[in-house]
């Protein structure tokens, strides 16, 4: 994030343009390997705190062109490797620099359909950026090409301009796909199949499409417009979209081929099951899930007190549990809804946060405390059982754990109270239930995700699965990547190109 | 889809509507539940139990009483009108089978959610005795209906203006007493009511069938905030339940827990209150 207005970065990136323009492509990797990484633009910290819009504006065209010419063109990409779809990325960074626009947008759709999206949401520093020459040789992941904003730019121009136009679709093939739920897994099946000629209907619980992606992420960093967008291209493309439809309930699974007659199905249900501490006082009023709380303020539009008939709880002092994206955001959202304080309580170190490092950023200039190896004990609650404080255990970093990390262990006699009428807990979900309970015969770990071979069918024939219900809680390109594998696995299932 | 095809006041804020909904009535089952939306944009999702079905003619039945803005503006709904939204049926269906002898009782609104449950353990055989309970005489719903099901009906009020002056826990100790003891007791209605219902029946060791009407938002279980204790373990209602044996419930907690946006509502009344009064 920067300081500085985005007309001056503008500015700023307009004179280097011009002096980089000259040589073309005769820079030398000495050169590129000088010209500044672009800031991003983004809202005042000030300002922002009390409004839902987005926070960061994007690159300009002059500093995008800037960025991309910092791209070395490596011949042996490591980036590709280290993004889960292998987007070509220094393909799509080329055409930029050279102000190809649509072309680069063209490149980035062979692998990933949701560049706008990805290029906001993808944790860039863990996948594409950490791998990249350019942050190699600053020692910093951070200083790497920045990829994820150069990717947004694209994308958001594309939008403006509609350059690539909606998707061709095959003849059709009189095949039909039913895909449960509507988040990044199931569209991007929808839109493989689709293309294919096949007949797709999504089946979404809810009253609006899209997935976590409305319900979870807060318009401040994913605008709803952007969703809604790649949704009405499904919908051009033909693909059919039937919301209030909980598959389990409204149908059952099995069903869906005897009564309604679809010939494969892909299940993208997600992880929707919040988990809780299990420890005294959750119950208590003030204590919400972060599902709860931004399906309230995200979905329900509660933040928006004069119009919205959902009610919001009006947090003054908040603790927040968890250092993931979830926490970042629902932490975010309550210094948004006007809260006077804000404490986000995790049990490891920054260094071990899986927030993405730009929402941290922005969730400490927005004024978001941040209380390192301290895990909730308790949550202390009045005689009316609301809410008034958190007992926190100090933890120090002990042996590694299975994933490498080092282990917390509580500090004894450590506790500390810290007084709130909020706690938001945010320690991740579990796959969501109602599918498997009422499909007796699919297969589940036993953290109930659903279990798939290497094409993404499960133990039930005709029926696909991916995303998060699968990986457990992960990330939006990793469900696409899913997605578009099972998609490749239905569309042979059906026939293949020789329908 | 969703359009209201009928509807009808039972009494005072009480409103019975008939709605197109093809699938959710020919998939539901007694005890289920399903959640509407007025207006996809700003609209609360509210809710409420499949008091009936007709499967042939695609429609599910809804009787509600509009106590806050949401189920004012469904009240203010005609014939004909679409509702935006309408999700089910959703939560574990009620355990249907032959009990012997089952004493149900309904309290106010709660009186319409146990019509279904009483109809089908009527069908399995089980011996019914039904008390339903109202503040007054005006208030009493679905009366002939519940007559039709039960092979003994009670009515109660409080104010004494219809049938006996009595809270239901009254007769409900009274049937507790007789020999052979009920085999079990069904007791749906404001929360209040079911956890007396449950203290009452608590010493006879005889298990109560409880629904909880918890606060909701998306009726799927990714939200949690319909959890209430069972047991000492988190529940959540919208999948978990909404049936529970009482006797494991937490009640005093579930109260509280339902007051959490009382001041909210309350704004949301007002205004709706006012705008009532302009029109
Ligand atoms: C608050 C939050 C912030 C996040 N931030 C990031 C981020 O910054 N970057 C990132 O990469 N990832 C992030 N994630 C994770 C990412 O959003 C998920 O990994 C991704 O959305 C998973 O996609 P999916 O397709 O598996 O399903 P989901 O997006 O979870 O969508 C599943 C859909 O299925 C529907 N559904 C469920 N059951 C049924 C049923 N039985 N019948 C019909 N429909 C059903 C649900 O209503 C839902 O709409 C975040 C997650 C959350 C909760
Ligand atoms: C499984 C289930 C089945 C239900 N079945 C019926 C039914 O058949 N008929 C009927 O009249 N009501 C039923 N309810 C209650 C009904 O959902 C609420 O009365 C309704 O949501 C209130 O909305 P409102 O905006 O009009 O009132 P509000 O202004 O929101 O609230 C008015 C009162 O209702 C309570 N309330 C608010 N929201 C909810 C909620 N989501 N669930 C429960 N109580 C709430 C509040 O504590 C308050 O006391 C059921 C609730 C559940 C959970
Ligand atoms: S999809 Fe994500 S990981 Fe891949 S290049 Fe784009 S931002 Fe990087
Ligand atoms: S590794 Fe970095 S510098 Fe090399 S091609 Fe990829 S983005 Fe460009
Ligand atoms: S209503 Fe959200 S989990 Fe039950």
């Amino acid at each position: 994030m920067s300081k500085a207005t985005p007309e001056a970065l503008d500015r700023e990136a307009t004179g280097l343009l011009r002096s980089i323009e000259g040589k073309g492509t005769q820079l030398t990797p000495k050169e590129r390997l000088k010209i500044p990484q672009q800031a991003m633009p983004a809202q005042d910290p000030v300002e922002r705190r009390s409004n839902m819009s987005e926070v960061t504006y994007g690159y300009t065209e002059a500093q995008a062109r800037v960025e991309a010419a910092r791209c070395l063109q490596c011949k042996k990409a490591d980036c590709v490797d280290g993004c889960p779809v292998g987007v070509d990325i220094p393909g799509f960074i080329k055409a930029i620099e050279d102000g190809r626009y649509n072309e680069a947008v063209t490149i980035i759709h062979q692998a990933n359909i949701l560049p706008a999206i990805c290029g906001r949401v993808c944790p860039q520093e863990n996948q594409c950026q950490a791998t990249c020459t350019v942050g190699k040789v600053h020692k910093d992941a951070l200083k790497a090409v920045s990829i994820g904003r150069l990717e947004r730019f694209v994308a958001d121009h594309e939008r403006s301009t509609h350059g690539c136009g909606v998707p061709e679709v095959k003849p059709e093939t009189g095949r039909r796909v039913a895909v449960i739920g509507s988040g990044p897994a199931s569209i991007t099946v929808a839109a493989d199949l689709r293309r294919e000629g096949h007949a797709v209907t999504i089946l979404e619980a809810f009253h609006r499409p899209g997935g976590v992606m409305v319900y979870g992420i807060p318009e401040f960093r994913l605008p709803k417009a952007i969703v809604e967008d790649e949704i009405r291209t499904l919908e051009r493309m033909g693909v059919e979209i039937r919301t209030n439809f909980l598959v389990g309930r409204t149908r059952k699974l099995q069903d869906l081929f005897d009564k309604d007659g679809y010939d494969a199905v892909f299940i993208g249900s997600g992880a929707g099951l919040p988990k809780f501490l299990g420890i005294e006082g959750e119950n208590l009023v003030g204590v919400f899930s972060a599902n709860e709380f931004l399906t309230r303020s995200n979905l329900m539009k509660a933040y928006d007190r004069e119009r919205a008939e959902t009610p919001i709880f009006q947090p003054r002092k908040v603790a927040v549990f968890g250092g993931g994206n979830v926490a970042m955001d629902a932490a975010r959202t309550a210094v948004r809804l006007g809260a006077e304080e804000v404490n986000v309580i995790y049990r490891r170190t920054r260094t071990e946060m899986p927030a993405r490092a730009e929402e941290v950023d922005n969730a400490e200039e927005e004024g978001v405390r941040f209380h390192f190896l301290r895990s909730p004990k308790r949550i202390l609650g009045n005689e009316d059982e609301r809410v008034v404080g958190v007992e926190c255990l100090a933890y120090e970093l002990g042996e590694p754990d299975d994933s490498g990390r080092r282990r917390p262990v509580p500090i004894p006699g450590s506790e500390t109270v810290i007084e709130v009428d909020t706690a938001l807990v945010s320690i991740g979900n579990d796959s969501h239930p109602l599918i498997t309970q009422t499909t007796p015969e699919l297969e589940t770990n036993k953290w109930g995700n659903i279990l798939t071979d290497e094409n993404g069918k499960t133990s039930i024939d005709r029926v696909y699965a991916g995303g998060d219900i699968v990986l457990g809680a992960a990330t939006v390109i990793l469900a696409m990547g899913e997605g578009r594998k099972a998609a490749a696995s239905i569309h042979a299932l059906l026939g293949g190109d020789a329908v | 889809m969703n359009r209201i095809l009928e509807k009808q006041q039972l009494a005072p804020h009480v409103f019975r509507i008939r709605v197109e909904a093809p699938l959710i009535a020919e998939e539901r089952r007694p005890g289920q539940f399903v959640i509407l939306q007025i207006d996809s944009e700003f609209g609360e999702r509210i809710p409420l139990t499949i008091a009936d079905a007709d499967s042939e003619e695609g429609s599910i039945t809804l009787v509600f009483q509009a106590v806050g803005k949401s189920t004012r503006q469904l009240a203010a709904m005609n014939t004909g009108e679409r509702i935006a939204n309408l999700l089910g049926p959703l939560g574990r269906p009620t355990e249907i089978r032959r009990f012997g002898r089952v004493v149900a009782v309904g309290g106010g609104i709660g009186v319409a959610p146990m019509f279904p449950i009483v109809q089908a353990l009527k069908r399995e055989g089980n011996q019914l005795t039904t008390v339903i309970g109202a503040r007054t005489r005006e208030l009493v719903i679905l009366e002939p209906e519940m007559r039709s099901v039960s092979d003994e009906l009670i009515v109660c009020t409080d104010d004494g203006s219809y049938g006996r002056k009595a809270l239901v826990t009254e007769p409900l100790a009274e049937l507790c007493e007789i020999d052979p003891q009920p085999d079990l007791v069904v007791a749906i209605g404001p929360a209040v009511m079911m956890k007396f219902c449950v203290e009452t029946v608590r010493r006879y060791d005889i298990p109560v069938m409880v629904s909880l009407n918890t606060i909701m938002v998306d009726g799927t279980g990714m939200c949690g905030g319909c959890r209430v204790t069972v047991n000492g373990e988190t529940k959540f209602v919208c999948v978990d339940g909404p049936e529970f044996d009482g006797r494991l419930v937490d009640f005093d907690n579930m109260l509280k827990r339902l007051e959490a946006y009382r001041d909210q509502e309350k704004r949301k009344l007002q205004e709706c209150q006012i705008e009532e009064v302009r029109e």
